[in-house]
């Protein structure tokens, strides 16, 4: 799937930024081997979720972020938060539910953020919330002046709840500084994608909201990055949210105790064989950017630094029982450290210069097209013209037309009257960047 | 650009009579002046002023992007609000009626409310709107869905009873590190009316006032109750039997301590509220006695509550399905006789 363009994208990579992201993925890997062995060591408290062959997703997207920025993961994004900063012992001691956790034992996995320093949004279970949120967190930092990007990620499973929908479409209207990435392992838990949406491309979902996206090879960690790179370039100057869509396969099943049985094995071996490691090892060796000499080093920094984190982890004391009663609300004065960090004239959004005249102002009106052609107060766009003689459109496929005519006939029968949206078939593929490039893409040294 | 004459209808007048809806957005408007974190979102709040009217104005003067109208997503409003808390903003987020206000109950119950003890963020939000019924809304603009909340540990929720409270607590609520649930009931909106003074002001959250003291026995209420109540106790007086009206105001943080000091002087007790009975604070108020004060007890704790139906549409219908004075009387009658 890897195909050359270096027209404007993994051209831009320097050297150590090619290094950094096999660096994360194989760190992100480590961490998570690391965890099934404590897992299997029974010292990991409830479910371990993998993102095996998923690391080029979490690592590509999170390392077009800038500093400033803010993500919230989910539940395959540990690579994501390593990126940010996030060191593998809060991981380790997040899983084992220990004291010394970012939540302090009061929730696990990913579950959890930094709003002072690290710019993380901690997801919840309920799949799909983060993406309101986060469109709030693009809008304040618009408002504060702080040109910020926000960026989560959501599943093909995920992308069915209903607030997908109002958060994005709410994204898009506000024209917020927002990055969604579609992380499409096909599999939610054990449903596959063709049984949640009836799309070939999830991408196409956008066009649905009036904004850009694409679909990129989510094993291709350089095609990942680069289109990562362009959205969060493209939402920072204000052209509002991007959907990325990444093809990738999850692995494991749902979490450890999931064999994942209900997987064709033919596909599993399929993306078995496109690993992103591997694929972006060859790709590395490929163009002298890595030897054997330097995969090892790699291999060994990581292998220590873990070793120290893991210990660390496994030091750390449980919660006391008693703590559980704790911090349910915010009291006193310095439970709340957060204020707002202004970087435009606050006298932009105070009277008088705030102050508007409350009228709307309807883009476009009387300017529009009606479905017979001529000039109308509002587009019809290409709807075409209502046949009022009762007779079937002659696209109806022949079994459809006679239902149609049935219910017509007895129209407490109607089962569907949507003639044009059953007859049609489903028009081409909406025009998104699609993306697959990178592995082969030169190198600026 | 505002005009000089809005803005001195924005303005507290002093000395005034002030509706409850005045009072709401007088809170909204102070708050804003007062800090620019605070910003105002939900439906039809901008341009059309919302529904009720309570952000009239404040659209013209501090503008789009401290008022935010949205598309009809209750979960991205609150989602939203939720998320700009995180960068240090103060939303107020508008439920167009408080009946919606399930749309967005994940969002509510599992993000906002947990962030704080899970992973050590408050969401300083404040989720707003008009509640209660009387005004034959009908089963989807007369709920009084606050118990939800009340059972969501993390929220605060109030419900007050004038304006003067309205206001106070308002202001309380956007100065508080915590998500705040905070219902208006929309039968108070245009009929009652309280001077409020012209300082800045804020009622404490989480403590209960007494409205009217008394010996024989305790009506516990909130909001549009409250007043139905103290019509009640009013009537009852003539007959000799003293009520003393406790107004919770808060739901949660509940004050407990000030229906306790009540109890020791009446030691009977009789909950009025229009949200239904099975679930009702009610039920609630009747465990903290018994764990905490049931030697105190003379009498079983009443209710007098909304049946446990839906909000009908009908006048005879809701009539019949609303708590009203003859029924808080014929209770209390009953309780004064143990």
């Amino acid at each position: 799937m890897a195909k050359a363009n270096g027209a404007n994208g993994s051209g831009k990579l320097t050297r150590q930024q090619y290094l950094d992201l096999y660096y994360y993925m194989r760190l992100n890997r480590a961490v998570e081997d690391t965890m099934v062995k404590l897992f299997r060591q029974n010292k990991i408290v409830g479910g371990l979720y993998s993102s095996l062959g998923q690391e080029a997703v979490s690592v590509g997207t999170a390392y077009a972020l800038g500093k400033k920025d803010w993500l919230a993961p989910m539940i395959r994004n540990i690579g994501a938060l390593l990126v940010k900063g996030v060191p593998p012992r809060d991981i380790f001691m997040q899983h084992m539910a220990k004291y010394d956790s970012p939540t302090k034992g009061k929730d696990g996995t990913s579950h959890f953020g930094d709003l002072e320093n690290l710019h993380i949004v901690s997801p919840i279970s309920m799949l799909g919330d983060l993406i309101p949120v986060m469109t709030g967190v693009a809008i304040a930092g618009r408002y504060l002046g702080q040109k910020i990007v926000a960026m989560t990620w959501i599943g093909d499973g995920g992308s069915s709840t209903g607030v997908f929908h109002e958060g994005l479409n709410f994204a898009a209207v506000q024209k917020a500084p927002f990055v969604l990435v579609l992380e499409n392992n096909q599999w939610a838990y054990s449903t596959p994608v063709k049984r949640q949406v009836p799309l070939e491309n999830l991408a196409d979902r956008a066009k649905a909201y009036g904004i850009p996206s694409y679909t990129v090879d989510g094993n291709d960690v350089v095609a990942v990055y680069d289109a990562a790179r362009e959205a969060v370039n493209r939402a920072r100057h204000g052209e509002g949210p991007i959907l990325i869509e990444v093809k990738t396969f999850r692995r494991m099943g749902h979490a450890q105790h999931d064999p994942a049985e209900y997987v064709p094995k033919d596909m599993r071996a399929y993306w078995e064989g496109r690993d992103p490691i591997a694929l972006y090892e060859k790709f590395l060796t490929g163009e002298k950017l890595l030897d054997e000499k330097g995969k090892k080093e790699i291999a060994q920094k990581i292998d220590a630094l873990l070793s120290q984190e893991r210990d660390f982890a496994e030091n750390s004391p449980m919660p006391p029982p008693e703590f559980a009663e704790h911090g349910v609300y915010c009291s006193g004065d310095d439970c709340h450290k957060i204020r707002p960090q202004w970087e435009r004239p606050v006298a932009e959004v105070t009277p008088p210069k705030s102050s508007v005249a409350a009228v709307w102002s309807v883009e476009g009106f009387g300017s529009g097209k009606s479905s017979g052609g001529g000039s109308a107060p509002i587009h019809f766009g290409d709807t075409q013209k209502a046949d009022h003689n009762g007779k079937v459109d002659a696209e109806v496929p022949e079994a459809i037309a006679e239902s149609i005519e049935a219910a017509r006939s007895n129209p407490r029968a109607v089962k569907s009257t949507n003639s044009k949206s059953v007859a049609k078939k489903s028009s081409k593929p909406v025009a998104s960047a699609v993306k697959s490039k990178g592995q082969a893409g030169k190198v600026r040294r | 650009m505002a005009t000089a004459a809005q803005e001195t209808n924005l303005k507290p007048a002093a000395a005034t009579q002030v509706t409850f809806l005045e009072a709401i957005k007088q809170a909204m408007y102070e708050e804003m002046e007062r800090d620019p974190a605070v910003v105002l979102i939900g439906e039809d709040i901008g341009v059309y002023g919302g529904a009720f009217k309570t952000s009239e104005g404040l659209l013209e003067r501090f503008g789009w992007e401290r008022v935010i109208d949205t598309p009809i997503s209750e979960s991205a409003i609150v989602g939203a609000a939720c998320g700009m808390s995180y960068l240090g903003l103060r939303p107020i987020a508008e439920m167009q009626f408080i009946d919606f206000i399930v749309c967005a109950f994940n969002q509510i119950t599992n993000f906002v409310a947990k962030g704080h003890y899970l992973w050590n963020a408050p969401a300083p939000i404040v989720i707003r709107g008009p509640a209660g019924g009387g005004v034959h809304g009908g089963p989807f603009h007369s709920a009084n869905p606050e118990m939800y909340f009340v059972h969501t540990p993390g929220l605060k929720v109030i419900y007050p009873s004038t304006p003067y409270d309205a206001k106070g607590l308002l202001k309380a609520a956007v100065r508080d590190n915590n998500p705040v649930l905070f219902f208006e009931h929309k039968f108070l909106y245009r009929r009652i009316k309280e001077e409020l003074p012209a300082e800045d002001y804020t009622v404490p959250i989480g403590r209960a006032a007494v409205r009217r003291p008394g010996r024989h026995l305790t009506i516990i209420s909130y909001a549009a109750m409250m007043h139905t109540s103290l019509e009640a106790a009013a009537d009852l007086a003539k007959e000799g039997i003293e009520a003393e009206v406790i107004d919770l105001r808060t739901l949660l943080p509940l004050d407990e301590e000030t229906i306790l000091t009540s109890l020791k002087k009446t030691n009977k007790c009789l909950v009025v509220h229009e949200d239904t009975k099975t679930g009702g604070i009610a039920g609630e108020i009747a465990a903290i006695l018994c764990e905490r004060a049931f030697g105190d007890l003379d009498g079983p704790l009443m209710r007098v509550t909304a049946l446990d139906t839906p909000v009908p549409y009908s006048p005879p219908l809701e009539q019949y399905f609303l708590p009203n004075k003859e029924k808080v009387l014929h209770a209390a009658r009953q309780l004064a006789k143990y």
